[in-house]
């Protein structure tokens, strides 16, 4: 069918190929004259720079693997092995290992992108999602490959990870043991991840692929956020926006050269460095740093859910339901909501004071039923933490005012804003000890978390009056340009 | 192909819940087909024989002090064993057991008084609590505290403070002599 309308090729060995495969007619069509939107800013780079990373992983990680042993044994030796004897081991273990990091970070600011410029929405939102759940693939594989080295914080990330699935009610600990293998994180556990850190990336690279294709249906969106309405609007892919991509990840990659070289333990734990003990737990487990907000919220749940949590959790819903049903709206007014998020509040806070042991070992206050947990603290970390996920899958029908760009919504960028300084807050939480006031200030960055997504985004999009956007992509950059 | 078979059938009533039945029975047929395929694979993950084989230890507490602990492993993971003081035996006894998370009575959780013998797995995700060592942190109960997210453990190692839901488990252990144990 593509063959029909197929454009002859002067080089006749190409000819005969893509006359049988068409696959430089696609790569023209698709990366050659591909009109692009002709506004791109600089966050426009990092998809290239995330597949750039993801092609170094796969690349790095088949040669590491051909020196490496899954063994409990002998795991740890043959990663010393690779940094001493193997020829340039050191350097093909510290682009992969730095490399981690570095996917993060381009991936980590490609989802800002898309949140500050509206790219989860229509008719974009499959391809969000295809984006979350690369996200969610690359977390799997990175916590995987950590425990490859076999070094302390490798066996005691594993057990504090793996312990998660213990959380589920009744079936928990049997999906624990499925999982390992094992009563414990042992050598079964680490083959299997050795097998699954292996086969994960090229699963990821046919999600990418998915994310691309519909991405090329769609057409990129571009820091206004309006659609392209005309040829004026667009360029062609290359060599504009190759040479931008180009430029862009080299400065990326210069970064990353930096750390590589001369700070390549910089963003790791000096601990790893030390065999795995199960004997001996380090005195402070801590993730990799890409993890951290996430391992924020999961320490925040440090309370039960009893029925005073529940019932305030049920008073926030009702508070906040007029948001989202037009029915509803009409039976509960403004001042009803208000009265509901406050009879919520002081519920939640009874119903957390009622679990604090006061210094001298009773409780703050006394209330029937306190102890009685529906969804006790480690179930309700576990879910308030695939529930941060969730939230951004479920993004696309939070968030539905029709205007894009943050650009144009002056009460939406300073949400999104605070919501990125949340994020980085909770990486902070994340990394400190689970002592003193910091517990309480997981709690509160988790709290702002979610009002962000589940009241803050669904109240903008009903009532957030938008500033007149531009005609069309080519006038904006003209009107820049002309002043 | 379907309008083949109808000219071929004129003549009978087309049945489309025969038709309906064979397409239903073959793909029932081809999901059990799928599963049975599915399940060596499924249940090689589980834990292999030499895994599962149990396997049991005895302990000589000849030489352990008053007051002091150890730590052994069994089936790859660690078992805290502590001679209790009297100090530590009041304490433990003294609680008021409706103030407790995981409401158990010390009684329930010895064997002799002298003796606690629990696993010394954290109950919130797996770590090994502090406090086997005299130098370590033991928490606000004077039993054991988790480094990993701050659980303190009394001196009958029930959950006191902090994420753990439960109190450190006791395995199955009995006194061979009086001053020898097994434990599975």
């Amino acid at each position: 069918m593509a063959n029909k309308s197929r454009e002859k090729f002067d080089n006749s060995v190409i000819e005969w190929i893509d006359s049988r495969l068409p696959l430089f007619t696609m790569m023209q069509k698709e990366y050659g004259v591909f009109p692009t939107p002709k506004n791109f800013n600089y966050f426009w780079n990092f998809g290239a720079i995330a597949m750039f990373m993801l092609v170094t992983m796969l690349l790095t990680g088949i040669f590491l693997a051909m020196n490496y042993t899954p063994h409990v044994d002998m795991a740890f030796d043959s990663v010393e092995r690779i940094m001493r004897d193997v020829e340039y081991g050191w350097l093909i273990r510290y682009i992969h290992m730095n490399g981690a990091s570095f996917f993060f970070i381009a991936v980590f600011i490609h989802i800002f992108r898309g949140l500050y410029y509206g790219s989860y929405k229509q008719p974009r939102e499959l391809l969000w999602i295809l984006g979350v759940v690369i996200f969610l693939l690359m977390m799997a594989t990175a916590f995987m490959g950590y425990v490859l080295p076999w070094g302390q914080m490798s066996l005691w990330g594993a057990k504090v990870i793996t312990n998660l699935f213990s959380a589920i009610p009744i079936v928990g600990d049997d999906i624990v043991t499925f999982l390992l293998g094992g009563f414990t994180v042992a050598n079964p556990t680490l083959n299997r991840f050795f097998a699954l850190h292996y086969l994960l990336p090229f699963v990821i690279f046919a999600v990418v692929f998915l994310h691309v294709w519909a991405l090329h249906v769609t057409g990129s969106n571009n820091p206004l956020g309006i659609d392209v309405k005309s040829s004026k609007d667009t360029i062609p892919f290359n060599p504009y926006y190759t040479i931008k991509d180009s430029f862009g990840l080299l400065l990326f990659i210069a970064i990353y050269a930096i750390f590589i070289f001369y700070a390549p333990n910089y963003l790791g734990h000096p601990d790893n460095y030390i065999p795995a003990n199960p004997m001996q737990t380090p005195p402070h487990i801590v993730p990799e740093w890409y993890f951290l907000p996430f391992y924020a919220i999961l320490r925040s749940i440090t309370f039960d859910f009893n029925i005073y949590i529940l019932a305030s959790l049920g008073l926030f819903a009702l508070s906040i339901s007029p948001l989202y049903c037009e029915n509803i709206a009409k039976k509960i007014n403004c001042l009803a909501s208000i009265v509901f998020a406050i009879a919520g509040g002081a519920l939640f806070v009874l119903g957390y004071l009622s679990q604090i042991d006061a210094e001298n070992g009773g409780k703050i206050i006394s209330l029937p039923f306190h102890d009685f947990a529906i969804i006790d603290a480690k179930l309700g970390g576990v879910l308030a933490m695939f529930g941060a996920i969730a939230m951004l899958f479920l993004l696309p029908w939070l968030d539905t005012h029709p205007v894009r760009s943050a650009t144009f919504r002056p009460w939406f960028k300073i949400a999104v804003l605070i919501l990125v300084v949340d994020f980085v807050f909770l990486g902070v939480v994340g990394g400190k000890p689970a002592e003193g006031i910091w517990p309480m200030a997981g709690l509160i960055a988790t709290g702002i978390y979610y009002i962000f997504f589940l009241v803050i985004c669904p109240f903008l999009s009903k009532y957030e009056k938008a500033k007149p956007l531009p005609e069309s992509i080519h006038q904006a950059v003209l009107d820049k340009s002309g002043k | 192909m379907t309008d083949t078979i109808k000219s071929n059938n004129s003549d009978i009533p087309e049945s489309e819940q025969r038709r309906d039945f064979l397409y239903l029975t073959t793909a029932g047929m081809g999901a059990v087909a799928a599963c049975s395929v599915a399940w060596p694979f499924v249940k090689s993950m589980t834990p292999a024989a030499d895994v599962l084989a149990v396997s049991s230890i005895e302990v000589d507490l000849t030489p352990i002090k008053m007051g002091q602990g150890i730590t052994e492993m069994w089936r790859g993971q660690p078992v805290f064993i502590r001679r209790r003081t009297a100090k530590e035996i009041e304490m433990a006894r003294s609680v008021d057991i409706s103030s407790l998370r995981d409401k158990q009575t010390d009684e329930e959780r010895v064997q002799k008084a002298e003796w606690l013998i629990t696993m010394g797995v954290c109950t919130h995700l797996g770590c090994v609590p502090l406090g086997q060592k005299p130098t370590e942190a033991r928490g606000d109960f004077g039993g054991w505290f988790c480094p990993c997210h701050g659980s303190h453990y009394d001196t009958s190692g029930r959950i006191r403070k902090g994420p753990a839901p439960k109190n450190l488990p006791v395995p199955e252990y009995k006194f061979i002599t009086d001053t020898k144990i097994k434990i599975g």
